[in-house]
């Protein structure tokens, strides 16, 4: 058991060195995020009800979009230098190497997006209910993400173009951006947001438990 | 049970079993799909409140449930070969993802067309036509991800993982839509909870409901064939089909 | 059988194509459906067709 934790322990923090050593990738998918949702505010105009209305959802459309692009990097380069082969080889379970670069991908790109959004939601002036109800949605909504990309990235990993791993993420993630833009909603109409947060939590759980098996089997066709 | 399911799937009798059901199979199609429709078009009495546009129901319901069958279908199969590795089921999963897409689009395309009289536009944001949406684009990266792969095998497999978090997926992406739309719209006049259909209305819709399942399965039928022949060019009895 | 008849002889033709003021919502929906099935069938034989050619092709190419 020890030894287990001790061999996630090791992945999880050669992925964290990794990201943080090669720089680009990390910054660009950040950078992109800000940048669309800055678009926004510059063509619809500075109006704050406008805003408080449809820059919660834009977070969030740009925040799937990010996370596109950025999961495309989490197994490509140990898919390109065969480090993943050797991963692969040797006799721990592949649940716990997945997860814990599921883990890493969460750390070094969810957490950085939530801080972010907070930080545009005060630069943006939203009110305190909706920047809660972002807050929550986030915290629950990008770990279901890093984790149903995470397996997309797997299927699709050394196949040419992120263009696959979206169209296979969108549709799937449907369901996160929609309870997540109904909460916000009711939070900027004054409403409880129970119910979403259930349905949100309820999904993150399901994934929890489903996503690294799921990455694990679809890992072990990839390098049959 | 298990030696069952590998004479199955051997593609050579699935081949021959393939070859001799296919006409009956077609055949039966063609006889619902000409009484469905003379029964649809003629026979039923026009609808006291929709009038004759009621007619396209005999080909958006079969088209809608076919769209979710043939996904499921494809799930199914992906599990079975999954599990063991049965070389008939990643054809079946393969072979029938373009007449899933198919029948989605026909579903969508006929549910906007009677959306227009009906709602008085083509598109709603109607909760069936928006998870039919969705499960259009989860066909479209079924199939993009088959067509990304060189390897038949490793596609089959890798598609198989992907349909199989679909399906967990579907409930959970048809509960959420129906919350939001519910939220966004108020409750929407749905067309289909009447209490009572009347049976001449019915019998043609169950009998289009029986034409298009024989046509699914009559395609697949025949593009299976064509991928177990790809498949297994090299083996003797494929030489002796095709030079005969 | 007897309703089957009466069908045909209560219905004119006019009455058929009009579908009650419908007509271009109807006939369009069931032309497009049978454009879709029609092309899936079509592609599927021809496929078959093809596929069956090749092999043969291959076939003889290896005897010479």
């Amino acid at each position: 058991m020890l030894e287990y934790i001790n061999i996630f322990y090791v992945i999880f923090k050669r992925d964290l060195t990794l990201t943080f050593r090669e720089k680009t990738d990390f910054i660009n998918s950040l950078a992109f995020f800000i940048i669309i949702v800055l678009l926004f505010p510059l063509t619809f105009g500075s109006k704050s009800e406008l805003l408080n209305t449809i820059i919660p959802g834009i977070i969030w459309i740009s925040a799937l979009l990010a996370t596109c692009l950025s999961l495309e990097t989490i197994f490509r380069s140990d898919f390109e230098d065969g480090s993943i082969e050797q991963l692969v080889l040797n006799r721990y379970p592949l649940i716990l190497l997945v997860s814990a670069k599921i883990l890493a991908h969460w750390i070094t790109f969810g957490i950085p997006i939530i801080v972010i959004s907070l930080t545009l939601g005060v630069i943006l002036s939203l009110s305190n209910e909706i920047m809660m109800a972002l807050f929550i949605t986030l915290i629950l909504g990008t770990p279901i993400l890093s984790l149903l990309g995470s397996v997309m990235a797997v299927l699709t990993m050394g196949l040419h173009g992120s263009m696959l791993l979206s169209i296979l993420i969108l549709p799937l993630s449907m369901p996160v951006l929609i309870f997540s833009t109904i909460a916000i909603q009711n939070a900027s109409l004054g409403l409880p947001i129970v119910a979403e947060t259930y349905f949100l939590a309820g999904i993150l759980i399901l994934a929890i438990t489903l996503a690294p098996i799921a990455a694990a089997s679809a890992l072990r066709i990839r390098l049959s | 049970m298990y030696k069952w399911i590998h004479q199955f799937g051997s593609p050579k009798y699935f081949y021959d079993i393939s070859v001799r059901l296919s006409k009956w199979i077609a055949i039966v199609c063609a006889i619902s799909f000409i009484g469905g429709l003379y029964g649809g078009l003629v026979l039923a009495p026009a609808d006291y409140q929709q009038g004759d546009s009621f007619r396209i129901i005999y080909l958006h319901v079969p088209a809608a449930w076919m769209s979710l069958f043939v996904y499921l279908v494809i799930a199914f199969s992906g599990a079975v070969s999954l599990i063991w590795h049965i070389k008939i089921t990643d054809i079946i999963a393969r072979a029938s993802a373009p007449i899933g897409a198919s029948f989605t689009f026909l579903a969508l395309v006929t549910g906007a067309i009677w959306g227009k009289p009906m709602w008085g536009t083509y598109w709603v944001w109607d909760a069936r036509l928006t998870s039919e949406l969705i499960l259009l684009f989860l066909y479209l990266g079924y199939i993009a991800l088959q067509s990304a792969f060189s390897d038949k095998r490793i596609a089959a497999r890798a598609g198989a993982i992907l349909v199989l978090i679909g399906v967990i997926n579907i409930p959970i992406i048809h509960y959420s839509v129906e919350w939001w739309s519910t939220l966004h719209q108020g409750p929407t006049i749905s067309k289909l909870d009447k209490p009572s259909i009347h049976l001449t209305m019915l019998i043609p819709l169950l009998l289009m409901v029986l034409a298009f399942k024989t046509f699914y399965i009559t395609t697949l039928l025949i593009r299976a064939r064509s991928e177990i022949l790809e498949y297994e060019y090299n083996s003797s009895w494929v030489k002796k089909y095709v030079i005969k | 059988m007897n309703i089957i008849l009466r069908g045909l002889k209560n219905m004119s033709l006019n009455d058929f194509f009009s579908m009650g003021g419908y007509a271009v919502y109807v006939w369009s929906a069931y032309g497009i459906s049978f454009i879709v099935l029609f092309l899936n069938i079509i592609l599927a034989i021809r496929n078959e067709y093809k596929t069956l050619n090749e092999i043969k092709k291959r076939l003889q190419n290896n005897k010479k």
